[in-house]
């Protein structure tokens, strides 16, 4: 077989408190479509980021074209001609289409200034040859429709003699249509002799376009090979691996009445048709694709997004909450996915982020007890198992899992009904984890609903007694979370692959 | 603290005595600043000391201070209001507007008052209703307000007010204690509970810190905005009865570059310009050292001209004291 395009050998990257890459191969063969496939979190990205020079690694070697190189900057990435196109584009709406496709390295004249007329034809040429003939190069970004912007953002990737190209999840955002152009343009490239990465949840679209597989999981690379000798089933396996068992809370299963029941709820752009029934004393999961709907959703269903229509019925009685004050008298919580920004405060301390949904139990006549708050802070910051040095602190001078904590000991102060966590663990270290875990299972216990919004499939099959899955707005399935459920089968489900015959 | 002591959850309250960190906080520090100043002017002026001297200080920052008190509230909110000295303008020229038509003392201080109120109303109405920033509406308002007084007064001016109206900005409750200082402390204190004791005070410090995770955790933002725009206006209506009362008279430029001042006041109060912190302790100690300040200046003969530069470079200081300070800790580290 010929020499590797780009090779990569044993990178390791590492964050605080995570390891993102463990020691990865990938190798990228001219005129050949790799597929990297892997859950979400699984370390793609950071590999991409590391491809291109956003990241450095902290070990292992890359080698382009047989010689090894440093690549140190994004810059440096683009001259060994590595180029990346990404499922969301950074362009600039007050630029020109050429202007877009050229920012950075345009074509100079003599005296050091931008030749527009080679820019423009080079710019006619690049857009010619990807198939998007009707877009005019002098027009501005921001007159062009998003199918185009995703060509100009192709063109713009292709602007350098790239030999390798990167495509992360380029098809999310597209439709039909443009999906089949954008497959045209990939067999172009192909027999153009670049070497191409091609990143997707989507198996049709791997099996139709790639020669190649790498898989990863957890940061670390579990298989690679030739796509027509691998079934399907077989990297699926790889994805979810065996061997990632946690240790869950187990619980005596003792589920009640429905507590909340939603019907047809939809949103004009971001879901549609939602219908679901959650019982006192359940934990429902929610499983899907990033981008699947599933926190818009939530979100709604927590009065924060305006326009939705359908009927949600808690306790027997029809609510449409307006805002989060109002899902929060429902009895309703949300915790939200990016704690940093709509979760914790983090220049309020500890005890005044715990108090403020229920500062109205703890006030008197709207003048604050102090005391009662210290109170009512220390309750739920011991049972939560918090660690901190006092509870005057600041909420971000706390890790990741001890603020998470303070958001649940703030949801759980108001003594909800139903909670809803929205990736309750994401980023968080596996000690902080299994506390997160330990208490959704008393808090069923105790007679609370949860909905568990969750991408890593341990912890919805370990935590879930139903599952409902979610693909591009719309329920998918809903599963009983029984022996038979598998994390193949909500893979599958998630993706959109029929279940094969065994 | 060791990993041992964490397994104790033994989590203290707080670190520091509600003492300790009162004592090393901004308010002292500028207390201690108000008190050189006190010093500086007695040595700068023989008649300083004398009561009816003292009293007669208070009324350069009584005004604006009033002002002050709903505006640190709106800016630890992450808003601010430019308009509240063209609100006064407005407030006063509508005051002069019925004193044409004969209207008693207290329909006088009402329409005052209402006035400010409604533009109060009408900022927060724009700000939380299109979503834009408050700097930029304010701005225009801030025109829009002094441009109405302007075209109703030309250069012309409102004079005539009753001698009962005169009491607000000129009249004494008790020897030298006149009645704008009495206010001053009434309402100092009224914000001083509504900001640190009341449950409404939290929420704008939660909205001035994240407003996204306040809106999460049931904080209503936009209510919570739209009552502090009222308050500032509420307040800039009484102070334009308070100086158009002593005053006796009503010009369209009345309190011309006042929001500078009353901001200035904010700032060196220790809030926050970017929203979040602040104390209602710290706006009322900057209140005496602004007005100390002005009248020394004043002592020294300093031209109108060279006050305005002064207080605008304290503006510039206050506010990058803090970054300073960051950046040299930063730098430290």
């Amino acid at each position: 077989m010929s020499v590797p395009q780009i090779k990569l050998s044993k990178i390791t990257k590492t964050f605080p408190g995570v390891r993102a890459l463990s020691e990865v191969d990938l190798a990228l063969y001219p005129g050949q479509v790799t597929a990297l496939i892997g859950e979400n979190g699984a370390g793609k990205s950071t590999l991409v980021k590391t491809m291109t020079g956003i990241y450095q690694p902290d070990g292992g070697e890359i080698f382009v074209a047989g010689k090894a190189v440093n690549l140190q900057s994004p810059h440096a990435a683009f001259q060994l001609g590595i180029t990346a196109i990404h499922q969301e584009t950074v362009l600039f709406d007050e630029l020109t289409v050429a202007e877009n496709i050229f920012l950075g390295h345009s074509p100079k004249t003599r005296f050091n200034l931008i030749d527009w007329v080679e820019m423009n034809s080079r710019a006619r040429a690049l857009l010619d040859d990807i198939g998007a003939s009707h877009i005019a190069t002098d027009v501005r970004l921001k007159d062009v429709s998003i199918a185009n912007k995703h060509l100009v953002a192709v063109a713009r990737a292709l602007s350098i003699e790239a030999d390798v190209v990167i495509m992360d999840e380029p098809t999310a955002a597209l439709s039909y249509k443009e999906i089949e152009d954008l497959f045209t343009l990939v067999e172009k490239l192909k027999s153009d002799g670049k070497a191409i990465l091609f990143i997707s949840h989507k198996f049709d679209e791997i099996y139709r376009l790639a020669d190649r597989y790498t898989v990863f999981r957890d940061g670390e690379m579990v298989g690679e090979g030739l796509l027509a000798d691998t079934p399907q089933n077989e990297i699926v396996e790889m994805m979810v691996g065996r061997s990632v068992e946690q240790i869950f809370p187990s619980r005596t299963l003792d589920i009640g009445e429905p507590i909340l029941t939603v019907q047809n709820f939809s949103h004009p752009t971001e879901f549609a048709d939602i219908s679901f029934d959650l019982h006192k004393g359940e934990i429902l999961g929610f499983y899907g694709l990033v981008g699947a709907g599933r926190s818009e959703v939530m979100q709604a269903l927590f009065g924060m997004t305006h326009g939705t229509s359908g009927v949600i019925t808690s306790q027997g009685k029809t609510i449409s909450p307006k805002s989060p004050a109002e899902a929060i008298q429902s009895g309703i919580v949300y915790l939200p996915e990016e704690r940093g920004k709509q979760g914790v405060i983090l220049d309020l301390p500890i005890f005044q982020n715990i108090s403020l949904p229920s500062l109205s139990t703890t006030s008197r006549n709207g003048f604050l007890r102090m005391a009662k708050e210290f109170e009512l802070a220390r309750t739920y910051a011991t049972r939560l198992d918090l660690r901190a040095a006092s509870l005057d602190q600041h909420a971000g001078t706390l890790s990741g899992g001890n603020q998470q904590k303070v958001v649940i000991a703030k949801w759980l102060a108001i003594q909800p009904n139903i909670i809803i966590l929205d990736e309750p663990t994401k980023g968080i270290d596996i000690g902080s984890k299994a506390a997160v875990h330990a208490f959704m299972g008393e808090l069923v216990e105790q007679g609370l609903s949860v909905i568990m919004v969750s991408s890593e499939i341990p912890e919805v099959l370990g935590m879930s007694d139903r599952v409902v899955v979610m693909r591009e707005g719309r329920m998918a399935s809903v599963f009983n979370n029984d022996d038979t459920l598998t994390a193949e089968t909500l893979i599958r489900c998630a993706a959109g692959i029929e279940e094969q015959a065994a | 603290m060791t990993e041992q002591n964490a397994q104790n959850r033994n989590i203290a309250d707080r670190l520091n005595t509600p003492l300790h960190s009162a004592v090393f906080s901004w308010p002292t520090l500028l207390l201690v600043v108000a008190i050189g100043l006190f010093i500086l002017n007695v040595f700068a002026s023989p008649y300083f000391l004398s009561p009816w001297a003292l009293s007669d200080a208070t009324f350069n920052f009584t005004e604006k201070a009033i002002i002050a008190f709903a505006m640190a509230l709106l800016i630890i909110s992450g808003e601010i209001d430019l308009s509240v000295a063209a609100i006064i303008a407005l407030s006063s020229t509508m005051m002069g507007l019925a004193l044409q038509f004969g209207v008693g003392t207290p329909t006088l201080v009402l329409i005052g008052t209402l006035t400010g109120l409604a533009c109060g109303v009408f900022n927060g109405l724009l700000v939380t209703g299109l979503g834009l920033p408050s700097i930029v509406i304010t701005i225009g308002t801030m025109s829009f307000f002094r441009g109405i007084s302007f075209m109703i007064l030309g250069d012309k001016a409102f004079n005539g007010y009753p001698e009962s109206f005169a009491f607000f900005g000129q009249g004494y409750v008790w020897w030298v204690i006149s009645f704008e200082f009495v206010l001053f402390i009434i309402i100092a204190l009224a914000y001083y509970i509504l900001l640190h004791r009341t449950n409404f005070g939290r929420h704008v410090f939660a909205i001035g810190n994240n407003p996204v995770a306040a809106q999460f955790s049931g904080v209503r933002v936009a209510r919570v905005k739209f009552l502090l725009f009222c308050l500032v206006g509420l307040m800039s209506g009484i102070a334009a009865v308070l100086l158009t009362s002593r005053l006796g008279s009503t010009r369209p430029s009345i309190a011309q570059g006042w929001e500078l001042e009353v901001i200035t006041m904010v700032v060196l109060g220790g809030v926050a310009i970017l929203g979040g912190s602040g104390t209602i302790q710290g706006v009322f100690v900057a209140a005496f050292v602004m007005g100390l300040i002005s009248f020394g200046l004043g002592l020294l003969n300093v031209p109108g001209i060279v006050m305005s530069i002064f207080i605008g470079a304290l503006l510039i200081v206050v506010i990058a004291l803090p970054i300073l300070t960051n950046m040299l800790k930063e730098r430290r580290l």
